[in-house]
């Protein structure tokens, strides 16, 4: 795990391997698909829908563990705790933070996109 | 199958990157990839494509994986599609309700290549293991179902066989299981044309066809041989060499046959290797044991086949009761056996007669117990009766009345453009044989026609002296001449009558040939006289008189008749 575990450089490593010039797509399609979540999660949350919170953050999540994004993933983890409990006090301060981490890993992975 | 074909492979998730990892992955290892979005795809792709495999994300719109692994278990019935759930719940809950859904694995997030890989391939051997197993398993019950009918068309073809008797005569009860044929157990009944009965009950050795194939000849040739009037000791002769002459090695028929004569108050038994059947006398008494002193049929050599038989007065009422050992070896819950000690303990506390056979057979079957009766068991109880009482008896009598030839006349003139080379003996034989009594005794019926035939052609047609015969030379001279007059005859009668009458023991046959020769008013032939003072010509009428009852000339001497009577019980 990279020290600052934004990124696990290992897990991207092997992706990279994987898809080979699927990569740089596979890479935009999840960035895509973040920008989505968070705008579903938005959504959810100003309707209070902890249901839907609970899915999205866990679907989210699931994606990001799949990239190597450690730290996202444990922020959706929190969500995703917190729609099941039905507890969205304070959510919205997880969402933020989920917003500033996806932002910062854009520009990371960006790179990789070519 | 191998586990190395390329496989159709369903991937199932909501997040397109995610389902992209897995794309790229199943399809880089050669499969084919389906892709659907949520459950409610999933499960319209699965129904249209019928892929080998599905990888289901959990969580997903319409229809979340639970729901659509469900349905997908569903559509897919008997044939195993793998569930892969895909999944990062990690709580057992969650997890066990993946199992529940039908899914077979998890594989978490993130993705492993190598893991992947692994299940894929594993779960394709099993595929392909189940789809033998399957196959296998039709494959069984194709063959059950083709040997089950197989039986049902053996036992169809043995029914209708074995039933073609008079199991159902009033001096009979019998039991035996429905499929006793399958267990060797044989039980035919017949009526001879003279009205005795003759009864069969055998044991073939081993169980299912093997046991089965036998009882079919068995039954054909004692039908065919019982209705015809044939002797206890020839049909034994015959079922014995039949047997063993087609069923192989080790393969046989432990039996007990049994002719009843009710005019006479009398059975023949002979027994090979069945238990001892008992007879219970109407009067009371210990029961006494018939034992088997002969190998079963279908073992000896007809060289060293023993036909000889116990014979046993019967008084009416008097029963006779055969089994297999299937009575005797009848277990209880224990494992112990019925045995003879039991079998003779119903004999020995029962007055009453006429419930013994259902005492046998109830105590018995009390004995296996529930659920394990009857599978073995064959018993049959015979009765001496009046013949007025036994209702096959007049069935056979109405039978042999309608069916076959019993009172008779016929007449039959050779002419002379015949008398050169015509033998009318076949022609003659073939009806006499249709007298279901006296096939036996065509041998016979073959030297009375030929001897009076010729005699009636050579000395009243021909007009040849038999004295010529009592030198070589004569003799010589005697057929030279036969030949000349026979090129030129060209006129000429041999009239041949024959009549059959039926008697209570069985029937009398007149034979009367007349011919248009002289006779012995003109003197063409000398008639010598025999010690009793009747007329006979050369030696071919002595061996006439010898089979016959009697024989007399009728008009000139140009008229002989010969009675041959019979009996059906021989």
């Amino acid at each position: 795990m990279s020290p600052d575990n934004h990124l696990n450089r290992e897990v991207l490593g092997t992706l990279q391997e994987v898809m080979e010039d699927q990569f740089p797509v596979l890479i935009n399609t999840f960035l895509t698909d973040s920008e989505e979540r968070v705008r579903h999660l938005q959504k959810a949350l100003a309707a209070r829908d902890s249901d839907t919170v609970r899915r999205q953050a866990h679907s989210f999540k699931g994606s990001c563990n799949n990239i190597g994004a450690e730290r996202l993933a444990s922020l959706c983890q929190g969500m995703e705790d917190a729609g099941r409990a039905g507890e969205l006090d304070g959510v919205e301060q997880q969402l933020v933070e989920i917003q500033q981490e996806f932002s910062k890993l854009k520009i990371t992975l960006k790179s990789f996109a070519g | 199958m191998s586990h190395d074909t390329p496989l159709t492979i369903l991937v199932a998730d909501d997040s397109e990157t995610d389902r992209h990892i897995l794309e790229t992955i199943v399809a880089r290892d050669g499969h084919r990839v389906l892709s659907a979005r949520d459950g409610r795809e999933a499960v319209e792709v699965f129904e249209q494509e019928r892929p080998d495999l599905v990888l289901l994300d959990a969580l997903m719109p319409n229809l979340d994986g639970f729901g659509a692994a469900r349905r997908i278990k569903a559509l897919a019935g008997e044939s195993l599609v793998p569930i892969i759930f895909l999944t990062s719940l990690t709580d057992t809950e969650s997890l066990v309700q993946c199992l529940d859904a039908g899914g077979d694995d998890f594989l978490s997030k993130p993705y492993n290549r190598v893991i992947l890989q692994a299940k894929i391939k594993s779960f394709n051997r099993m595929r392909a293991m189940h789809s033998t197993i399957l196959d296998q398993r039709d494959q069984i019950s194709r063959h059950h179902e083709h040997l089950l009918q197989e039986q049902t068309v053996a036992k169809q073809v043995f029914d209708n066989i074995a039933h073609s008797g008079c199991l159902d005569s009033n001096n009979v009860k019998y039991y035996l299981s429905s499929l006793a044929v399958f267990n060797g157990d044989i039980l035919v009944a017949g009526m001879r044309p003279s009205g005795s009965m003759m009864v069969l009950l055998g044991d073939f050795t081993g169980h299912g066809l093997p046991a089965a194939v036998g009882a079919i000849p068995l039954a054909s040739t004692f039908y065919g041989m019982v209705h015809k009037g044939f002797a206890m000791s020839d049909i034994l002769r015959e079922i014995n060499h039949k047997l063993k002459t087609i069923l192989p090695v080790g393969i046989f028929c432990c039996a007990t046959m049994v002719d009843i004569n009710f005019r006479r108050q009398q059975i023949r038994v002979w027994n090979g290797g069945l238990p001892p059947g008992y007879i219970r006398r109407a009067s009371g008494g210990e029961p006494e044991p018939i034992t088997s002193t002969h190998l079963p049929l279908g073992v000896l050599s007809k060289q060293v086949f023993k036909d000889d038989m116990q014979v046993y007065d019967l008084a009416w009422g008097d029963r006779l009761y055969l089994w297999s050992d299937g009575i005797h070896e009848a277990r209880n819950a224990e494992g112990e056996m019925f045995g003879e000690d039991r079998l003779r303990a119903v004999f020995e506390e029962s007055e009453e007669n006429a419930t013994l056979f259902d005492r046998i057979l109830g105590r018995v079957q009390a004995f296996a117990g529930e659920g394990r009766r009857d599978d073995d068991l064959s018993l049959v109880e015979l009765q001496m009766d009046r013949p007025e009482h036994i209702n096959a008896v007049a069935a056979e009598a109405e039978r042999h009345n309608r069916s076959t030839l019993s009172e008779w006349t016929m007449n039959f003139d050779v002419l002379p453009s015949s008398f050169r080379h015509f033998d009318p003996m076949p022609l003659l034989l073939n009806v006499l044989v249709e007298v279901p009594g006296l096939r036996q005794h065509s041998g016979d019926l073959y030297t009375l026609l030929s001897e009076l035939y010729s005699n009636a052609l050579e000395h009243g047609i021909l007009q040849l002296d038999s004295d010529l015969k009592s030198s070589a030379e004569g003799f010589t001279r005697y057929y030279e001449l036969r030949q000349e007059r026979l090129a030129h005859i060209n006129e000429g009668l041999i009239r041949i009558h024959l009549n059959h009458s039926t008697t209570d023991e069985g029937g009398i046959l007149r034979l009367r040939v007349e011919d248009s020769g002289p006779g012995f008013a003109e003197g063409a032939r000398v008639p010598a006289v025999s010690e009793d003072g009747q007329a006979y010509c050369g030696r071919g009428l002595a061996l006439v008189e010898k089979l016959c009852d009697a024989v007399r000339y009728l008009g000139d001497g140009n008229e002989v008749e010969a009675v041959f009577s019979w009996r059906s019980d021989a």
